[in-house]
């Protein structure tokens, strides 16, 4: 028995350096993304992982010289999975925040994309006739400031539904007082609730919103409305998030990122899955 | 572990609680009525009434919970003929399809343990009963009656623990009960293991005081099983 046990325990001792020159020789990064957010990243019918992240991802391995396996993990928990290190990184459309910085780092951003409302064909937020302008809410002009108040008046007192720890949580949260705010954990319930007239409103990023508009046929309906809102509470930019500790890691990224923001692969990522140029300019 | 996130989360966990409470409260009222019709169907003599009560119970044990709290919630709103009935002013609550999800499924489990209870009841002491004259209403409350649910007790008291734990699912339908507020702490201040260790905390002592509970009422049906005194 002891026998048996010393060769087991030699076998693995020996599988285990067998693997350590090759584990050096290429590493490997492990990249979490929600899969239920297109077109920043989603599934296909055969439950493949498909998008501008996964895109992105294959595209910052090979600059970095890695071997990269993206993997799919409920928005939820996705920053606690890091921190556990169930994975190296998050490429989740995940917005740089101050909150977030708090906990982890960001490698980034590589892309951005305005916060809308929508409302279901018929609803009376839509006759409200808000203006459709840009706020750039890193500084919040008086006008820019009467936009927002605007808006956060067309929907006090509505139900609104919002994706559970995102910056438009966060937006709702701050800056519209006295709205009904009603948290997903997927993009796709909210979609199914706003339809089903549960919720007056949703809010989320304009592809998202986009996305949805174009799931199904009874999301037809589904109406852009009010102003297109970025950076501020909203944060500046998408990133690539590392743990605090993995500063070798990030720096990397940070690099590949700027190299392929330059010479253009990202606006032709971009182009491809939202249809505009969402690259950091 | 960061103790200053896990007691200030405390208070608004708290917050939680009587809605967990309603959620667990309502559905196993609603569904002990619902499950004593369904144990009814299922006892009596007729095939078909047997065979509806049958599938019922097959059906509501066999899927998991979380399936049909989304087919009720997420499910039936799919439909225009559901939203344009009586019956959207109840369904577009997610309150209230939580509540109905929880009842349909106790009231599958609770209709098997009053149907096991109910059989369990000795043939000799009915037989007896009505040799005596009693009319088949008292035979039921005092031969059947306190025999089934002394049978019955300890498991419904099971299923009593199951159902608080079980409505944490709500959590998934946008309902801020326990769960639900400790997934919203979460999103704010990314400490997972400190706030479901709180919120677990409470229910280990929600589930402490219903343990007590069945403990007396148990104590309180078997007076003939005390050690006299």
């Amino acid at each position: 028995m002891k026998k048996t046990l010393a060769a087991i325990a030699t076998g693995m001792i020996l599988i285990a350096a067998a693997g350590v020159p090759q584990a050096q020789a290429q590493t490997k990064v492990r990249i979490a993304t929600e899969g239920a957010y297109l077109p920043w990243n989603g599934m296909d019918a055969s439950g493949k992982l498909i998008g501008f992240e996964i895109d992105l991802a294959a595209e910052l391995c090979k600059r970095i010289g890695a071997t990269c396996e993206v993997m799919a993990q409920d928005w939820d928990g996705i920053i606690p999975g890091l921190q556990s290190r169930k994975y190296d990184v998050i490429m989740a459309g995940m917005s740089i925040t101050d909150e977030r910085k708090q906990v982890i780092s960001f490698a980034g951003p590589y892309a951005t994309e305005p916060t809308v409302f929508a409302a279901m064909k018929g609803s009376p937020l839509l006759d409200q006739n808000l203006p459709t302008t840009a706020v750039d809410m890193a500084e919040i002009t008086p006008d820019e400031q009467k936009l927002i108040d605007q808006t956060g008046a067309a929907v006090k007192g509505k139900t609104v539904g919002v994706q559970v720890s995102t910056i438009q949580q966060n937006m709702l949260e701050q800056l519209m007082p006295g709205v009904e705010v009603r948290t997903y954990d997927k993009v796709d319930n909210l979609g199914l609730d706003l339809v089903s007239g549960r919720i007056d409103a949703i809010v989320a990023d304009r592809s998202a919103i986009e996305g949805l508009i174009k799931a199904g046929d009874q999301n037809k309906d589904i109406t852009k409305f009010g102003p297109a809102f970025s950076r501020g509470v909203l944060g500046e930019g998408v990133g690539a998030g590392v743990r605090k500790a993995d500063t070798e890691l990030q720096a990397k990224l940070d690099k590949a990122i700027k190299e392929a923001t330059a010479d253009g692969t990202i606006t032709k990522l971009t182009t491809q899955w939202f249809g505009y140029d969402t690259s950091i300019k | 572990m960061n103790l200053s996130v896990m007691w200030s989360a405390v208070p608004t966990l708290l917050a939680g609680v009587p809605v967990t409470l309603q959620l667990v409260g309502l559905a196993l009222l609603f569904g002990f009525v619902l499950a004593s019709g369904v144990a009814w169907m299922r006892l009596s003599a007729n095939r078909v009434l047997s065979a509806i009560a049958g599938a019922y119970v097959f059906v509501f044990r066999g899927t998991p919970l979380l399936v049909q709290i989304f087919l009720i919630y997420y499910g039936l709103g799919q439909f225009q003929a559901v939203r344009a009935s009586i019956f959207w002013e109840i369904l577009r609550e997610p309150y209230w399809c939580g509540i109905l999800a929880l009842t349909l499924n106790t009231a599958a489990y609770t209709s098997e343990m009053i149907r096991g209870g109910i059989q369990s009841v000795p043939h000799g002491q009915i037989e007896a009963a009505r040799a005596c004259g009693f009319s088949r209403f008292l035979v039921f409350r005092r031969i059947v009656a306190p025999i089934a649910v002394r049978q019955a007790l300890p498991a419904y008291g099971n299923e009593v623990i199951l159902m608080v734990k079980a409505s944490s699912l709500a959590s998934t339908i946008t309902l801020l009960e326990i769960t639900g507020i400790a997934r919203r702490i979460i999103s704010q201040t990314f400490a997972v293991f400190e706030v479901f260790i709180v919120a677990g905390a409470i229910y280990l002592l929600i589930n402490f005081l219903i343990t007590r509970l069945i403990r007396y009422a148990e104590w309180r049906v078997t007076p003939h099983l005390r050690r006299p005194a």
